[in-house]
């Protein structure tokens, strides 16, 4: 087993080891199918998701429509898809966007000067204190609701989620015996950042993003559930609960495509964090039990 | 006509601001390294061969300070280079080697390539960097050295990180190594190895070797010279030979009488040097081994001891020493 192992990149060798503990591997299917959807909504979708057709609308479930329609006679399968895709096209910017910035200044913080590091910290911290939905409800109020809003938002309130670890992280490394040595070799701070406590930093950085996937698909449901999302007739997996909310004595088809996802895409991203979690540190790599 | 030693230290104090007050961690001391000679320091617990070590690198804590003296590294104060310059000189002329060789790697990532890294300075392509790293490990002795480069720090056992420890810290065939205590967390068998491979390297290189113990079979096995420190202050030097046979200050003689490989009977408890260490804060006057010493004169308490040669001609800081005291 060394011997194939030895061959294998570091990548090849997280994912070998990722689809053998099933944990990961089902996390991994989940987020495969997810993802994939997305990607090809297009040319999945039945129909076209925002396409009205009074004549057969409020129907449940059946060949032709396979999660039925709702009040406008739109189908719900190609909305749910749809709406999938608006929920990735939130969560990935704006976890790209949180986890580069959150590494950046939690870095800075924990390896710079005592006052930059309090500096950054007050930063966090004034961000911390606005409440996510309140914040994004105040600015939406002014500019108007919008995808990029919502990005925006969420990805600001997100920074120091981040930060604040990677800052904990680069804090304890900083003090690190191998670090020391490395400055005793002559490296620059440049290189003992990006060399030794970025890769350190990384792998518990993404098992926090892949936890908090769902945390931001959630918002961006929860924002447009209350309409301060995406506009109609955009689907997204918020319009879709708040559309099946109004029509519950009607159907219950459109909560469920709204809701059954929410809690697939939860699924799927914890698992795989968790499985991450044990994958991403060399030391636990083939450890544990679960071959 | 002698080249300039690798390492000088002339009078050398640093002191450290704590919240008791100014700790006056090193007081004076002098050392010489020669060219292609390994130097041990010997001393227990904080005696201040950690700062010592600390100082030569530059890597000092930040409440610590330099009071006097000068460290001259080929006839060059180190004190007057920049940030910049030191750093030009870390890893490439003098380089160092730590305590615990399970903690002096990054551990998520290869061996390889925190030492195909440690080239950055080497204008070569990567190939040739992995060959040569490929070569040092074979140098310290670690076999399947292309098949090791790509196993992760906790692959390996503590005495393979010591000696991959000590080939990153030769790569780039420094003029001086530093190797602080790089055998107390091993083994006796895997710390013979390793004092063994280190003169081997010392003699295929030629470079000069600051060893760091308190284990004094060691520092008689490997070095030409040795230091005897006590609370912040060099007060015994000269050949290994001199120094171990015919120790002249009490201290070197107490420490030689704790060494367990001197003790002839079975005995229940092994002997310790009562007293304990001065508190560095407050230094009362006169020699800094007075309150443990089992042969003081009225002079110790008073003054503080200038270095005396001894009957062998190593040098030690014991009033004891002085002409008219050896005439009584």
């Amino acid at each position: 087993m060394e011997q194939t192992l030895k061959t294998r990149g570091e990548t090849a060798q997280i994912f070998h080891h990722l689809v053998r503990d099933p944990l990961g591997l089902v996390g991994l299917a989940i987020v495969s199918i997810i993802l994939l959807s997305a990607l090809f909504a297009d040319q999945i979708v039945p129909y076209d998701p925002v396409a009205l057709n009074i004549p057969d609308r409020l129907q449940g479930p059946s060949l032709t429509h396979l999660l039925g329609t709702d009040q406008l006679g739109r189908d719900t399968f190609s909305r749910m898809l749809m709406g999938g895709r608006v929920a990735l096209q939130v969560a990935l910017p704006t976890i790209a966007g949180a986890m580069s910035l959150g590494l950046l200044l939690g870095m800075i913080a924990g390896y710079g000067p005592r006052w930059l590091d309090n500096l950054i910290l007050l930063f966090f911290d004034t961000i911390r204190s606005f409440p996510t939905v309140m914040f994004a409800l105040a600015v939406v109020a002014l500019v108007g609701p919008s995808l990029n809003t919502v990005i925006l938002v969420i990805m600001a309130t997100s920074i120091p989620t981040y930060g604040r670890v990677v800052r904990t992280l680069t804090l304890s490394l900083k003090s690190a015996e191998f670090i020391t040595a490395e400055k005793a070799l002559g490296a620059t701070n440049s290189r003992i950042l990006g060399v030794h406590i970025l890769p350190n930093v990384l792998g518990p950085m993404a098992v926090i993003a892949a936890m908090d996937i769902p945390t931001i698909v959630g918002l961006e449901a929860g924002l447009s559930f209350l309409g301060m999302g995406v506009k109609p007739p955009t689907p997204s997996w918020g319009s879709l609960l708040n559309d099946g909310y109004s029509l519950i004595r009607n159907t219950p088809w459109p909560i469920i495509a709204g809701g059954l996802p929410l809690i697939i895409t939860t699924l799927g991203f914890t698992f795989l964090g968790e499985a991450l979690r044990d994958v991403v540190d060399p030391k636990l790599r083939g450890r544990g039990g679960k071959k | 006509m002698m080249a300039a030693p690798v390492l000088d230290i002339q009078n050398l104090s640093v002191r450290y601001t704590t919240e008791r007050g100014n700790l006056q961690a090193l007081r004076g001391v002098n050392l010489t390294i020669p060219e292609k000679s390994i130097v041990g320091i010997v001393g227990e617990s904080g005696c201040g061969k950690s700062t010592l070590i600390s100082t030569i690198i530059q890597l000092l804590a930040n409440n610590a300070k330099i009071t006097s003296g000068d460290i001259l590294f080929k006839g060059e104060s180190l004190l007057d280079k920049s940030e910049k310059q030191l750093r030009g000189l870390r890893g490439t002329e003098m380089s160092m080697v730590f305590q615990d060789p399970m903690q002096t790697h990054n551990p998520v990532l290869t061996i390889g390539r925190q030492m195909i890294d440690i080239q950055y300075r080497d204008p070569l392509s990567k190939a040739d960097k992995r060959q040569r790293a490929a070569e040092m490990l074979t140098l310290v002795g670690i076999p399947d050295a292309n098949q090791r480069l790509d196993q992760f720090p906790h692959e390996f056992s503590g005495g393979m990180r010591q000696r991959i420890a000590i080939a990153m810290a030769l790569m780039a065939q420094p003029s001086l190594l530093i190797a602080d205590e790089p055998t107390t967390a091993l083994d006796a068998t895997l710390e013979v190895q390793i004092i063994k491979r280190l003169r081997e390297l010392q003699a295929e290189i030629g470079c000069s070797i600051l060893f760091i113990s308190h284990h004094l079979g060691v520092i008689a096995e490997l070095c030409d010279s040795v230091i005897v420190m006590y609370a912040g202050e060099a007060i015994e030097q000269g050949s290994v030979r001199d120094v171990f046979h015919t120790p002249a200050h009490p201290y070197t003689r107490a420490l030689l009488q704790c060494d367990p490989g001197n003790i002839k009977e079975k005995t229940r408890n092994l002997p310790t040097i009562p007293g304990e260490i001065p508190d560095l804060v407050n230094l009362s006057p006169g020699c800094i081994f007075q309150s443990r010493c089992a042969q003081t004169i009225p002079q110790c308490a008073v003054a503080h001891p200038e270095f005396h040669t001894s009957k062998t001609g190593h040098v030690a800081a014991c009033h004891l020493l002085q002409p008219e005291v050896q005439a009584q």
